[in-house]
């Protein structure tokens, strides 16, 4: 137990801590407003998330990397104009209209990746010049009318669309086996070569965490409207971009990257080459998170991807423990910290406080969230770890 | 018998300043060279020469008798010539393993991309056990090693690709005594693997402890050449300048 909590002091449980803070926020809205843990109100926290945390996905890549990209927000709300002004105005398909968005935001994503990694802009001038640039093309694409309507069931069911029980039941079933199976057989794996092995109870507790939390989560969906489109597809990226970045040279490499670059450069890494393939990938899923925001809106309009978009995609990882410094973060925590943000947001609208509340409670956990990460990485130092 | 690998007629120029000035320098198979010198004499420009990364201007270089060219990183690495940077060896947020193998991953198959995570292990407990360098956990990120654990980490990845010369900047510097011995033990490991070593050192015991020759550079000239029975102070003799001229070989 006590080497529990020394895990925890010194960062280890990244995962842990946030989950308890997610713990911690839905006890307070329920104790204040019983309607919070809810089936309805816990899908309808979901789908909020879904689109803030797909933009999440293509941020962490860039911390990871040590970098920022300021215009992710901005490609968001350019990328959803594109889809809607394709497929309304000039009457595309929704999958070709789609597909021509997300390429729209890898190009940018390029682009910038190309201006920071070759000629050596800092990546936070360059970003922040597309965020004003990329808004600028907002209302040029958008025309005069201003406001698209989506109405293609092509585009609105991404955000809109709920599976039957069984079909959210197979799914469940199948993530789990899926995730026993490679836990299982890379155990296998490592006895055969004798390597040292985690305990078969240790597996054990963890599949079986993990078929907790997707059963509970099928059973609260089941009991509203069933398992949301918009949660398989945000979890299906989350699953490929954790797989690429642990199991993959490729995601090898941006961490090494992120980490110590001239190291990188040193080991025969083409760091460049890597730099630009991160930034384009991450405006490329800002451009997917953008679409299932105008799907959820069933609109585009000359705010699409404003206000506060991208500080909370920045925000979300960095409180669910993703470094600011480079080399040290998870895909996952793009998720967990849409969910922090998401929850914090619906309950307060709930209670009715207004939105000066949220903004000043989201402000405070995340400046509570890098002075914990501050602090553990401090104390891990100390111990000399 | 054929020299391993030695130069001749190296010369850098950065401007008006001479770097190097027609060195020669040379590192037989199963040899420990140090070379030693004050500041700015010369020793890092030479190693970056050595190792393709800032290629000398004038001079030809020399590998198994055959000349060869020595303006990359690449040309270096294909020669077999292998450099362990001072502090730019390893990435603190990676572990071990990956340390080891950054740069040259191992991976699945050719049509399954995933990394090749338990053969790379097996490799790394193999490597780091015959060069008899003990860690606790292979899957620690490297920064939670210590000084020795780090360089011993550094100059075993610089053996993965199998080189036949190991150039090494300063390996014991910022070093505990303990930690120094580690990596002194380490070093003749490697000649008895029979490799060409080349430490840069600044600490005359520990070069007297491991090295068979000893090169001193001053100004960017070399001005003296030592076996190991040499006395130490003829060594600082060499390095200061102070009776250089009966000192010189």
């Amino acid at each position: 137990m006590t080497k529990v909590f020394r895990r925890l002091a010194e960062g280890d449980l990244g995962v842990v801590r946030v989950i308890l803070v997610i713990a911690l926020i839905w006890i307070y809205f329920q104790a204040n407003n019983s309607h919070f843990l809810t089936a309805v109100n816990l899908t309808n926290l979901t789908l909020q998330t879904a689109g803030l945390g797909m933009i999440s996905v293509g941020v962490v890549l860039v911390l990871l990397l040590g970098e920022i990209d300021l215009s992710v927000g901005a490609v968001s709300g350019l990328a959803g104009a594109v889809v809607a002004v394709l497929n309304v105005k000039h009457g595309w398909a929704a999958a070709p209209a789609i597909l021509a968005g997300i390429a729209v935001g890898a190009a940018i994503g390029g682009a910038q990746g190309a201006i920071f990694a070759k000629i050596g802009v800092p990546s936070f001038v360059v970003t922040l010049a597309g965020l004003l640039a990329w808004q600028g093309m907002l209302l040029v694409v958008l025309g005069k009318t201003g406001t698209v309507n989506i109405t293609d069931p092509g585009i609105v069911d991404l955000a809109n669309k709920f599976f039957s029980h069984a079909i959210g039941w197979i799914v469940a079933v199948g993530v789990v086996a899926a995730y026993a199976a490679s836990n299982l057989s890379r155990r296998r794996r490592r006895q055969a070569a004798n390597l040292p092995v985690p305990s078969l109870v240790a597996v054990a507790v963890r599949i079986g965490l993990v078929a907790a939390v997707t059963f509970a989560a099928i059973l609260v969906f089941n009991a509203d409207r069933g398992l949301p489109l918009a949660v398989v597809i945000l979890l299906g990226f989350v699953i490929v971009f954790d797989a690429i970045t642990l199991r993959t040279v490729w995601g090898r490499h941006i961490f090494a990257v992120g980490g110590n670059a001239e190291a990188a450069r040193r080991a025969g890494i083409k760091v460049d080459r890597i730099r630009i393939g991160v930034f384009a990938l991450a405006s490329a899923l800002a451009g997917c998170g953008g679409i299932l925001l105008a799907s959820r809106l069933l609109a585009v309009n000359q705010s699409s991807g404003g206000s506060d978009t991208l500080l909370l995609a920045i925000a979300g990882p960095v409180i669910a423990g993703t470094s600011l410094f480079g080399g040290r973060g998870s895909i996952w925590s793009a998720v967990l910290g849409a969910v922090v943000i998401g929850s914090i947001t619906n309950g307060i609208d709930l209670l009715s406080y207004p939105s000066s509340t949220r903004l000043l409670v989201t402000g405070a956990v995340l400046l509570a969230a890098v002075i914990i990460d501050a602090l553990t990485s401090k104390r891990r130092r100390a111990v000399g770890r | 018998m054929t020299q391993l690998f030695s130069v001749r007629g190296f010369s850098k120029h950065f401007g008006a300043v001479a770097a190097l000035e027609d060195v020669d320098f040379e590192v037989e198979a199963g040899e420990v060279v140090a070379l030693v010198g004050d500041n700015g004499a010369g020793k890092s420009t030479l190693i970056k020469a050595l190792s393709g990364i800032q290629p000398a201007d004038e001079g030809e270089a020399f590998f198994d008798g055959e000349p060869v060219s020595l303006k990359s990183p690449q040309d270096a690495s294909t020669l077999g010539i292998a450099t362990v940077y001072q502090d730019l060896a390893l990435s603190d947020n990676l572990d071990v393993v990956a340390n080891l193998f950054l740069g040259r991953e191992i991976v699945t198959s050719r049509i399954d991309p995933r990394l090749d995570e338990t053969t790379m292990e097996e490799r790394s407990t193999d490597l780091l056990s015959t060069l008899s360098v003990h860690l606790r956990s292979l899957r620690a990120v490297a920064g939670s090693l210590s000084g020795g654990q780090r360089q011993s980490v550094a100059i075993a990845r610089s053996l993965l690709g199998d080189p036949r010369v190991v150039l090494l900047d300063e390996p014991t510097a910022a070093l505990g005594v303990a930690q120094t011995a580690q990596v002194l033990d380490l070093i003749k490991r490697l000649r008895e693997r029979g490799l060409g070593v080349v430490v840069i050192s600044h600490n005359l015991a520990d070069v007297f402890q491991v090295a068979d020759r000893i090169v001193v550079l001053r100004l960017g000239r070399r001005v003296g050449t030592f076996d190991r029975t040499a006395s130490q102070d003829r060594v600082v003799s060499a390095i200061t300048g102070v009776e250089v001229e009966e000192e010189a070989k």
